[in-house]
């Protein structure tokens, strides 16, 4: 098995060789670079010319013309990437990406373009991974419900839907809109009305049950939300959020009760003691770690505490679980995980007004930053950062969503008319096992393929997305490399990605290996 | 029978009667019912599928609606206004739509007008005209090449099945959209738009088809007749084009189907990137970015343009849902009976119980013949993950 995985690695290397000199080929002819130039009236323009063709490589080296062969700019490129390989910079050469046509460094721009990027499609890629498996699992066990026709139908929408379009509405609506609200954010009457009339009639949908359940549900919906919603107007709720101790011990509770019921059953006590240990510790890491987690100064102390809190976390499982050692080590991660989530939410709501206070319209439509942001508290920072990201996260998570959903879900009601599924219930394991180990792990198998695939396709949507929202990005080095016939950044945007899908793939292989058996050849 | 028979005689009579007995029982069980080919249940199955033929009916009206009106070619249409600004065009109504104001139904300019001024109407005709055209042809294209070889692939295995896996891994590692967008920025500028643009996506999105056919006549090699084929001297090709393509025509067109949508989906992207289809020719994607910078003063400039990308993507992709249905029953249906409205409000035990008291009053009536399958909710085929909740 390892050697067919290394087999394949090697050869989807060989691949992106290939990809990168039909690439390379197809960018060089694509247009003449010179063309603006050419038409130009400027008294300058041949000296332009000339500095745009050594920009490009374009120059032989003995002669004024501006045709040097692709094939030798290709060789060029090649040796000057291939030294990013070469760590002493002697035996291939220096690392070089090549530069652009007005001369800038590619080498510099694509770190930078790649951090951003990556940043945007990994966890576009995580969120609608979890969400969409989460919504197809619910959608095959309630399947011709109302919720799975809805739900069938909002994925077809967000599949068939153009991604351009759809950011530039988050942008006009989610950003520029909302920021006009910000300026003094108050639900009237009308809002509250029909939020509170959506949430009644969605949340029922999703819960399910009998006729009397659902109404019960959807009334008690109603008056929360008519009671909530006035009550955080009232205490200033979007400008100052908090979520205070008694919501953080509330939740951290209520997670632990939660994993334990869906993974081990409210019966085993022991499953249930630990992730009640892991709760409590999380409320008193909340108080312990307020002062030191405000002080922090990068990401490397919530990076670290996170650490922390996981190696807690399966201590306490294995420490406490007794026999069930491995559902107790689940439930406690999870509940681990998410308490730690819920904190680092305090934490940057607490920062809020701090943003607010520099930044008075908190989401701009343009960069994945703000330039000139008038403070150095680290929490400020990383929240503008959030408040930049969330937009593009979200509308490159549709398409995703819906190829995870739909996929989860028919992948779901293939497993379930499986034997092993029947004769699970015949030796008398409870549904959740049934569902949670014996139909959702095998109809997981295959998604490795699909994430493998799903990947090349973010890559495209995020070039989209970041030309909408104006990120200065790979999707922007790639259009402007693309319109100035430019080969040098549009290769690097090739290589990075496709380098980035190559490790996917080898990831995806070696998962598929671990969770289906019979594939170790 | 006498007792001088051979036990071996016996048997065969016994079971010649067990045949003709399963025989009466088979006549008597489908005796009320009418048989269909596979060709008609195929048909049956995608004209009952509501979604699937909402969408037909509304992909029919745009297309005749599309190609009527501003013409094709030299053909002319029955719309006053081209999609290229005319001369003397005058702005009505300020550029606003004049749809459903002042008490007329269309209007001179039914979805506006833009700077210049032209008539959107004709110029969102005139890009759905190459967003279907674009559709069709690609999916034409990259279907005659995926399953020829895909095909080849499957049947001959070898080196060209290699090559196959080594250009879906090139798909893996490079994005559809950067391959399409560099190859898009190279035939922009040829005459015929958008024909070279659709036949060089058709070039580069023939993989998924390949696979898929491939992976289909993998599997129909070990089937008996195939062996057969082989056994009389078919030749391959004869083999291929009689007996595997017909066989795997369910995946070929819904895949086909699928083809379509995500094609129009892409060259609107190209478009709107400035790499598809370019002025002064019009696509939809074109129109959307540039009624993008006017969607707060004119925003039918670029609501109208995406609606339709979206109108004709969610029903090509609603058809071809319905055919996959239609070919491969086992992918949605599972055996279970869509249910009825009461059963999707909740009231489910309900419906159940009536339909029990209805089985038995039927069954009173009519003389009982063997165990009988109670259909819908009671039988143990339904959704087998709802089981739990109505035991």
């Amino acid at each position: 098995m390892l050697k067919y995985i290394f087999k394949r690695f090697g050869r989807l290397f060989l691949v992106l060789f290939g990809a990168s000199f039909i690439c390379f080929y197809l960018i060089v002819h694509s247009g003449d670079p010179l063309a603006d130039l050419r038409e130009s009236t400027d008294a300058d323009a041949e000296f332009q010319m000339e500095t745009r063709a050594q920009h490009l490589n374009l120059m032989l080296p003995w002669t004024d013309q501006y045709y040097m062969p692709w094939y030798e700019r290709y060789w060029d490129w090649l040796t000057g990437v291939l030294g990013c390989l070469d760590p002493t910079d002697n035996i291939i050469g220096e690392c070089d990406w090549g530069t652009t046509v007005n001369g800038g460094d590619v080498t510099a721009q694509i770190a930078n373009a790649a951090e951003v990027s990556l940043r945007l499609v990994l966890i576009a890629t995580l969120l609608s991974i979890v969400l969409g498996i989460l919504t197809g699992i619910v959608s095959a066990m309630r399947q011709y419900s109302i919720f799975d026709y809805s739900m069938s139908f909002v994925m077809f929408l967000f599949w068939s839907l153009p991604l351009f379009w759809a950011a530039v509405i988050a942008k006009e609506y989610l950003a520029i809109r909302y920021n006009n609200w910000m300026a003094d954010p108050h639900f009237n009457q009308q809002t509250i009305l029909i939020v509170a009339v959506a949430l009644a009639i969605a949340i029922p949908l999703i819960i399910g049950g009998s006729a009397r359940r659902r109404i019960i549900t959807g009334v008690v919906m109603f008056a929360y939300t008519c009671t909530v919603m006035p009550f955080l107007d009232h205490i200033h709720f979007m400008e100052e959020p908090r979520l205070g101790t008694g919501f953080i011990t509330v939740g951290a509770v209520v997670l632990a009760v939660g994993f334990t019921a869906l993974i081990a059953g409210m019966q085993n006590t022991k499953v249930l003691v630990s992730g009640l240990i892991v709760a409590a510790l999380g409320v008193t890491a909340y108080f312990a770690t307020w002062d030191m987690l405000r002080a922090a100064e990068s990401y490397w102390v919530p990076l670290g505490l996170f650490a922390l809190t996981i190696a807690v976390s399966v201590a306490v499982g294995r420490l406490f679980g007794g026999y069930a050692k491995g559902q107790a080590t689940a439930v406690s991660l999870l509940t681990g995980i998410l308490t730690s989530a819920i904190i680092l939410l305090d934490h940057y709501m607490y920062s809020w007004p701090g943003l607010l206070s520099v930044k008075p319209r908190p989401v701009r439509t343009i960069g994945e930053s703000s330039p000139n942001l008038r403070t150095d508290d680290f929490w400020v920072i990383s929240l503008d950062h959030l408040s930049q990201l969330w937009l593009p996260t979200l509308v490159m998570m549709l398409t995703s969503l819906a190829t995870y959903t739909r996929y989860t879900r028919s992948s779901m009601l293939e497993v379930a008319q499986q034997d092993y599924i029947r004769t699970a219930r015949a030796k008398g394991v409870t549904e959740r096992t049934v569902v949670l180990k014996h139909a959702f792990r095998n109809a997981m198998i295959p998604l490795a393929t699909i994430v493998a695939f799903d990947f090349a396709g973010l890559v495209g949507g995020a070039i989209i997305v970041e030309r909408v929202f104006g990120w200065n990005s790979m999707g922007t080095m790639f259009i402007t490399g693309l319109t100035n016939v430019d080969p040098a950044p549009v290769m690097a945007v090739i290589i990075f990605t496709g380098g980035i899908a190559v490790i996917f793939n080898f990831i995806a292989d070696i998962l598929y290996a671990v969770l289906d058996p019979r594939i170790r050849v | 029978m006498s007792n001088e028979q051979t036990p071996e005689q016996t048997d065969a009579e016994l079971e010649q009667q067990m045949v003709d007995l399963a025989e009466v029982e088979d006549a008597k069980l489908t005796a009320g019912q009418k048989s269909y080919s596979q060709g008609q249940l195929i048909r049956r199955r995608f004209f009952s599928h509501v979604p699937a033929m909402i969408s037909l009916v509304v992909l029919t009206v745009i297309t005749v609606m599309a190609f009527t009106s501003v013409g094709y070619g030299i053909i002319p249409g029955w719309w006053q206004h081209p999609f290229r600004l005319p001369q003397g065009a005058v702005l009505v109504n300020g550029g606003q739509p004049t749809m459903f104001t002042d008490g007329q139904i269309f209007g001179p300019h039914p979805f506006g007008q833009d700077s210049l001024p032209r008539d959107i109407f004709a110029r969102v005709m005139r890009g759905t005209q190459q967003s279907l055209i674009i559709g069709v042809v690609v999916a034409f294209v990259s279907s005659v090449i995926g399953i020829l070889i895909g095909a080849i692939a499957g049947y001959f295995r070898g080196k060209i099945e290699s090559v196959l896996m080594t250009i879906t891994d090139f798909v893996i590692v490079v994005p559809l959209l950067v391959i399409a967008a560099i190859l898009g920025s190279t035939v922009s500028n040829m005459p015929f738009a958008p024909f070279p643009l659709a036949i060089m996506l058709g070039i580069v999105s023939w993989t998924g088809m390949a696979r898929l056919v491939r992976a289909e006549v993998l599997s129909l090699r070990e089937k008996e007749y195939v062996a057969a084929a082989i056994a009389m001297g078919a030749s391959p090709w004869r083999i291929i084009g009689k007996h595997m393509l017909p066989n795997s025509i369910g995946v070929i067109i819904v895949n086909a189907s699928f083809t379509v949508a995500a094609v129009i989906l892409l060259e609107s992207t190209l478009s709107y990137l400035g790499m598809g289809i370019r002025p002064p020719e019009v696509s939809l994607g074109l129109l959307v970015s540039e009624g993008e910078s006017a969607i707060n003063t004119r925003p039918h400039l670029f609501w109208i343009p995406g609606i339709f990308i979206l109108v004709i993507t969610l029903c090509v992709n609603f058809v071809g849902d319905g055919l996959r249905d239609a070919f491969d029953p086992r992918q949605q249906r599972k055996g279970d009976r869509r249910p009825g409205l009461r059963q999707v409000i909740g009231l489910r035990g309900f419906a159940m119980a009536q339909r029990r008291n209805e089985q038995i009053g039927a069954d009173a009536s009519s003389q009982p013949t063997g165990p009988h399958i109670v259909p819908g909710s009671n039988n143990p085929r339904t959704n087998q993950l709802q089981f739990w909740r109505k035991k």
